[in-house]
């Protein structure tokens, strides 16, 4: 009993926080890359390429999509590609783009990338826009399923809990059907009979319940330190807010009041069968 | 043998002359488990309050089944029951306990709760009467002393002999001082002092005012008590061979019958 409780409720918890962190990192995620988009300019002539990144940032100013851009620099750039393209004197081989990293104001449209891409297309023929989100796009909505599958997951899991609870005070007490019969025979009304089971499942609930929510805080936070290690900005915005931590804590509280309510009802049910 | 008897108020309800007031009373009642033939037909009585009755009867003449229907555990398939004044048959289920309350059962297979203490049995009645802790410990010990077990108070049942847990289930069953006495073959598994030991605790009980019902197919224990009132069930029907269910009833029956 005490240890059904125990075990459902780490487990619940684990899940909980799981799904929790996965949605954080879907939300965080999608706010992050929805407005941003990247303009390049590819153009081997630099003179070219300038003049072009010039007249782009002048059509970026116009448009009342765009909150506002910056223009990477060239050493910024080379830095990005490094790895690459290897360090410095042969900058001038291999042509670096001109990027500039455009800030869109929120409700972004398709339409509007489409008005902004014509606008370029003029004056600087070699610019591509690309919103970020678009080649994000796939990955989003891998979390996002994964997510949805995880509270699907930790719902399918409660309700085996709730129903693990249910069968385990039921158990705990068919082994005092004896007693049950004996007090009622005394004179014990059927509320005094189930209050004395419910003080006793709630003793046992309470200490499994306790048991399962730590050892399931200590499995959180040896995960949350692992992936605390990886130090990926996506993980970050994984992290619980205090709303999140107050619903896995509610996880033992649940288990204890479907065991308790089970006892309850099984006493009462047994009960009523009898005059 | 000659111990104090633990029971509290000494009033001798005897000396006020015998106190006619109907206890039970069983009109036409017949019963049948399931959809077998009747174990019980026909059985009307009355109890009056202050006496001594024994139940006799073969094995499987339906003793424990009258009782069982005394002490509310089971329906009557037919007929009426009235007890302490009011009609059972008609209360609502919750209005039970509280006669149940009023009332000392002990049962033939004793019936006590296997994981409490003799002590904790003993004191079940009282604790589910409200009874504070406090109150309860000097009469629980006391009855526990005086049917010999004080010293297996913190024993539980199980490693108890038969003896001595039908002596606990005697003294959860008088530690309330019940109205009535419901006892269904207590002294089968003790030796013949006890035996006659219990019918003393049984007899003082009485004296103070409890109506004492015992079933037994002991004639012996007939005859120790002189002064009590013989029901005779055969095969589900009940004879009345000391005209102790008419009213007023004879009170000679098997008085200087003891040898
Ligand atoms: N719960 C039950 N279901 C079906 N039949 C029952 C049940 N209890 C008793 N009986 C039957 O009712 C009849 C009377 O049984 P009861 O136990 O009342 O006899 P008794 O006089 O107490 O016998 P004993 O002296 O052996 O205790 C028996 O034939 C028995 O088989
Ligand atoms: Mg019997």
């Amino acid at each position: 009993m005490l240890w059904v409780i125990a075990i459902m409720v780490m487990l619940t918890v684990v899940a909980a926080a799981g799904a929790l962190a996965l949605s954080n990192m879907v939300s965080a995620a999608r706010a992050d890359v929805s407005g941003s988009a990247t303009l390049q300019i590819v153009e081997p002539d630099p003179q070219q390429r300038a003049a072009q990144a010039e007249a782009a940032q002048g059509v970026l100013a116009a448009d009342r999509a765009v909150a506002g851009f910056r223009a990477v620099p060239e050493e910024e750039i080379a830095e990005l590609l490094e790895p690459w393209l290897g360090t410095g004197e042969n900058s001038e081989a291999v042509p670096l783009p001109a990027i500039i990293d455009v800030e869109m104001r929120s409700g972004v449209q398709n339409a509007d990338y489409e008005r902004l891409e014509t606008a370029l297309q003029e004056v600087a023929p070699d610019a591509r826009i690309d919103a970020q989100s678009e080649w994000l796009a796939p990955v989003l909505s891998a979390l996002s399923a994964l997510k949805w599958m995880a509270f699907a997951l930790i719902a399918l899991l409660a309700s085996v809990s709730a129903a693990a609870v249910w069968l385990a005070s039921r158990n705990a007490l068919g082994g005092n059907r004896a007693t049950v019969e004996i007090v009622h025979l005394l004179g014990g009304s059927d509320d005094q009979i189930a209050r004395i089971f419910q003080r006793s499942i709630l003793i046992d609930a309470a200490v499994g319940g306790l048991l399962g929510f730590v050892a399931g805080i200590l499995i959180i936070s040896s995960l949350a330190a692992q992936f605390a290690a990886l130090q990926s900005g996506m993980v970050a915005g994984g992290s619980l807010s205090a709303i999140d931590w107050l619903s896995i804590a509610l996880v033992p509280l649940f288990a204890v009041g479907i065991a308790v309510y089970t006892a309850r009802m099984t006493v009462l049910s047994s009960l009523r069968k009898s005059l | 043998m000659a111990a104090q008897i633990p029971l509290q108020n000494d009033s001798d309800f005897r000396s006020t002359g015998p106190s006619e007031t109907e206890i039970v009373h069983f009109d036409n009642v017949g019963l049948r488990y399931g959809t077998d033939r009747e174990v019980l037909s026909n059985i009307s009585f009355t109890l009056f309050s202050s006496r001594f009755y024994f139940l006799t009867g073969a094995s499987g003449a339906g003793k424990t089944s009258l009782l069982k229907l005394l002490y509310l555990a089971q329906r009557p398939s037919r007929g009426g029951i009235r007890m302490f004044g009011r009609d059972v048959i008609t209360l609502p289920r919750d209005k039970l306990p509280a006669f149940r309350r009023r009332m000392g059962v002990v049962f033939q297979d004793f019936r006590l709760v296997d994981h409490l203490s003799a002590f904790d049995n003993v004191a079940l009645p009282l604790r589910v009467s409200g009874v504070r802790e406090a109150d309860l410990r000097e009469p629980v010990s006391d009855m526990l002393e005086w049917v010999g077990l004080a010293h297996r108070a913190e024993a539980r049942p199980a490693t108890l002999s038969g003896g001595e847990q039908q002596r606990v289930a005697i003294a959860r069953a008088v530690i309330g001082r019940p109205e009535i006495l419901i006892a269904d073959e207590p002294t089968g598994n003790v030796d013949p002092e006890m035996a006659v030991k219990l019918m003393r605790l049984f007899e003082a009980l009485n004296r103070l005012g409890t109506t004492v019902v015992v079933a037994t197919h002991d004639v012996h224990l007939l005859r120790k008590v002189p002064e009590s009132l013989i029901m005779r069930l055969s095969k589900g029907m009940l004879a009345d061979p000391t005209g102790a269910l008419r009213y007023p009833p004879r009170r000679e029956g098997i008085r200087g019958a003891a040898g």
